[in-house]
């Protein structure tokens, strides 16, 4: 079986990119619809919680709060962007369209299929994040030579969501599973990795807990670096976001390959 | 490459304690058209499966272009095209479209992938279809699309499960035109299929099945001759009871399928004679077909 794993795993480096260019030259027909779907909603909490909240709340950890917010949308709209790029658009690929099952006949292996799949989430993570960024830029939140530091960190946060993302599109009967992964893990998320709070508003066990979770990693790297300040812990966060992008791919080819080649 | 294009040996695959394919061997040689046939759930879809790579054999050897599968299947997978039962084409484009993602799968260049879509476009007659939706097309056309397609890497050999399934009388006709061209430039093809007409028409030799177990092999009229080798009348609108036991001193064997008598008869005028004068019958004669001969071995009709 051990043997079956490794040829289902990528057969090499570059296999995986004509399953993203098949992507790509889908979402090019409909770019502009889904660029503006993609900003719309983290633009709308940044200031309308911003703005709304930042009267009442003042200055946070030193920083207005929207600027303060403006790191946090960064990384939550990467996460969004790339989850549901992998529950809606790669879950109906692999079951209902069969667009897998017909790639499975050609000389791709289902690693290739997985790893393009998470390379374009990543794509459409670091789309939006990035255009999140620049508008944060433009206004004033967020320093320009920043974003060079910025944009890789928003990559790999797309990259660790899409990975565990299809962790649960492999386990989906349905897409009433999904409901489930947004409102028990990336909604409680959102408020424990400090996206629109510091997270030492949190009780202690909450504190704790937070050191595990994926998003406050992407923000611990993401927000001391567009507020201009000294960052501590990189090589961790960096570390834990590709423990989160790698474990996942594996798990998720697993249970992949008992789904759809047994 | 050896002129053995799939050799399976001694396969079994099963599924939970449901055995699929039992202890199943044949050879399909370069350049033949072979036919698995047999009902639903006989173990047709999950041999295509296994000939792929896509399912592994519980037991047996699977030799597919001279190299092991699934072992190697990845290596195998390039000299093969693979029209399956329900049509996965990318709904999302076009049919141009369609082959030009489809190639890059293959790791071909979108330059050489261009330069073969017009010959692939008029093979399955969509010229004028080039640029329109998927959504758009009609099931026969669908078909010839996921054909073209299954073409793009000018394989060696075709794994087609069901290619005429749900398609209608001038659709598949169509079909069988196209994959007789393909037979006549040397491609070697082996199909999946309950039509009994598709596997006469099409396969040079073919193998029955039920439960996973081949039960028969070899080519179409050698099968008929052997197990039938005589006309066939069909008796309908009386008590089949009745009727065997009044024609059984005459004929060589007769089955009874619901209420049609299928008789085998050297010499069907005696059976005329002895019905003779009865109301309310319809008999038909005809020469023997492979429904006749599934029916010989497993005494019971294919369903349609």
């Amino acid at each position: 079986m051990g043997e079956d794993f490794a040829a289902a795993l990528p057969a090499n480096a570059w296999n995986w990119v004509a399953v993203w260019r098949r992507n790509y030259l889908s979402w090019k027909k409909i770019a502009l619809a889904s660029m503006l779907g993609n900003l719309a909603d983290p633009l709308i909490y940044l200031f309308g919680l911003g703005t709304g909240l930042g009267m009442m709340v003042g200055r946070v950890e030193d920083a207005s709060y929207v600027a303060f917010l403006a790191a946090g949308m960064v990384a939550t709209s990467a996460m969004t962007a790339s989850t549901f790029e992998t529950i809606y658009a790669a879950y109906p690929r692999m079951h209902e369209q069969r667009i897998w099952e017909a790639i499975l006949y050609t000389q791709l292996t289902l690693g290739d299929i997985v790893l393009g799949e998470l390379a374009w989430a990543a794509t459409k993570a670091f789309l939006a994040g990035t255009a999140i960024a620049i508008v944060a830029a433009v206004v004033g939140y967020a320093a320009w030579p920043s974003l060079l530091y910025v944009l890789p960190a928003i990559a790999l946060t797309g990259f660790a969501f899409a990975s565990l993302a299809m962790v649960v599109t492999a386990l989906a009967p349905s897409y009433q599973y999904f409901v489930f992964y947004q409102s028990l893990f990336l909604t409680p998320m959102l408020f424990l990795s400090g996206a629109v709070f510091p997270v030492t508003q949190l009780s202690d066990t909450f504190q704790q807990v937070a050191h595990f979770l994926p998003l406050a990693h992407s923000i611990d790297l993401i927000r001391p670096e567009m507020l201009d300040r000294p960052a501590g812990g990189i090589a961790l966060h960096i570390g834990a976001l590709c423990l989160y992008a790698v474990l996942p791919f594996f798990l998720s080819m697993v249970l992949l390959r008992r789904r759809l080649m047994r | 490459m050896s002129n053995v294009a799939i050799d399976l040996n001694g396969v079994t695959k099963s599924f939970g304690n449901k055995v699929i394919v039992n202890e199943l061997s044949f050879t399909v040689a370069s350049g033949e058209c072979f036919g698995l046939l047999g009902p639903n759930g006989a173990g047709k879809s999950t041999i295509a499966r296994m000939v792929l790579g896509m399912t592994r054999p519980d037991a047996g050897k699977i030799t597919v272009l001279g190299v092991p599968v699934p072992a190697r299947a990845r290596l195998a997978r390039q000299g093969i095209g693979v029209v399956p039962q329900f049509d996965n084409l990318d709904l999302e484009f076009t049919v141009r479209e369609n082959l030009l993602v489809f190639g890059r799968y293959f790791g071909m260049s979108t330059r050489k992938i261009k330069a073969v879509i017009p010959s692939l476009l008029e093979f399955a007659r969509l010229e004028s279809k080039a640029d329109a939706r998927v959504a758009e097309l009609s099931g026969g056309m669908k078909r010839r699309l996921t054909l073209a397609r299954a073409l793009i890497n000018d394989p060696l050999l075709l794994v087609m499960d069901e290619p005429t399934t749900g398609l209608d009388p001038h659709a598949r006709h169509l079909i069988w035109e196209r994959l007789r061209f393909l037979l006549a430039r040397g491609k070697t093809i082996i199909l999946t299929t309950h039509f009994m007409e598709e596997a006469e028409r099409l396969c040079d030799r073919l193998c029955v099945l039920e439960h996973g177990r081949n039960i028969a092999e070899g080519s179409p009229h050698a099968l008929i001759d052997e197990h039938i080798g005589c006309h066939v009348i069909e008796i309908f609108g009386g008590n089949p009871q009745e009727l065997s036991s009044l024609i059984r001193p005459y004929v060589q064997r007769i089955e009874v399928s619901g209420e049609t008598l299928f008789c085998y008869a050297p010499d069907p005028e005696q059976v005329r004679v002895q019905l003779r004068g009865r109301a309310g019958l319809r008999l038909l004669e005809r020469p023997p077909n492979l429904e006749d001969v599934f029916l010989r071995l497993t005494g019971r009709e294919m369903e349609k």
